[in-house]
């Protein structure tokens, strides 16, 4: 009887101490363990671009840069979702688009685009709306040339269907 | 998105090269890649677009790679003609008087830049006037 109690509540403990253990891992990750998962659901979030985590107790925290508003909302409510995610502050940053491309106006780029073809005989050319639609025959190795000189004019557009190879 | 992937090739080799200024972006179904960069990358950077699309037929990018942003004022310029002299001209376009001709692999040099297209130039005689960019390589070094 005296040997038993002691086995016995060492048994008891034992499988307390197991219990408290494994349901402690259960309910609280380690912030690392949070922080891969979110990594991990970010990497799978096609719009995400350069996204850094970093968590501390269970509270997750985004920065980087994001192309749209809807990328930001969409990054904050996937990390949300991860298990042990308390909450989400959100620090991304949406990145300002590009300038749009400036388009010539036609006046300006008639004279140019007739300017250019001036080196390219059997090549014209009409410019309506920014689009400069390409008639007659080139030589293929000269193609690129004319091509080089008239997208570096600011179309909005070339239209070579027009032109076929000498 | 579809036309950058289509010339995702082009787009990544102007980001490996250094290309700057660099500006990609898609408008009503065309991709518009603009930058600055020297001429060996520009002509990889066209010589990928050919290949892409062959005969530029698609009509779906307009990229314009400018090779010449850095030169400066007083720089050397070597006349690349294909075979024929190189007219000088009162103004910045091909209806302003001829007043005067540089001839093919003649150096010249860069007096001030009117726009992309038209420089004004002056060669060793002292002839000055608008010359086509088309025709004038920098002489490196």
């Amino acid at each position: 009887m005296k040997l038993k109690l002691p086995r016995i509540l060492l048994m008891v403990c034992a499988i307390a101490l197991l219990g408290a253990t494994s349901t402690g891992c259960k309910k609280k990750q380690s912030d690392a363990d949070i922080k891969a998962a979110v990594e991990t659901a970010l990497k799978a979030e096609p719009m995400s671009t350069v996204t850094m985590v970093d968590v501390k107790d269970g509270v997750a925290t985004l920065s980087g840069e994001c192309k749209d508003d809807m990328c930001k909302a969409s990054c904050e409510k996937t990390a949300a979702a991860v298990k042990g995610v308390k909450s989400v502050v959100n620090n991304l940053t949406v990145v300002a688009p590009p300038p749009p491309p400036v388009i010539a106006a036609d006046d300006p780029l008639t004279s140019a685009v007739n300017d250019a073809l001036k080196a390219f005989s059997g090549v014209s050319a009409t410019v309506k709306d920014g689009i400069i639609s390409v008639t007659g025959k080139i030589a293929k190795a000269d193609r690129q040339k004319l091509m080089m000189a008239l997208q570096a004019l600011k179309p909005k557009k070339v239209d070579v269907a027009g032109l076929t190879n000498n | 998105m579809v036309l950058q992937d289509k010339y995702k090739e082009i787009i990544d080799a102007a980001t490996a090269a250094g290309t700057q200024d660099l500006l990609v972006r898609e408008q009503d179904g065309v991709l518009y890649i603009d930058g600055s960069a020297n001429g060996t990358t520009k002509q990889q950077l066209w010589d990928l677009y050919e290949k892409i699309d062959p005969d530029y037929a698609s009509g779906d990018l307009v990229m314009n790679i400018n090779s010449v942003s850095g030169v400066q004022e007083g720089a050397k310029l070597k006349i690349t003609t294909n075979s024929s002299n190189l007219n000088i001209r009162k103004g910045p376009g091909t209806t302003h008087e001829i007043i005067g001709k540089a001839a093919r692999h003649e150096i010249v040099s860069l007096v001030r830049k009117e726009n992309d297209q038209w420089w004004v130039i002056k060669t060793d005689d002292g002839e000055e006037g608008y010359s086509y960019t088309q025709y004038l390589t920098p002489v490196e070094g």
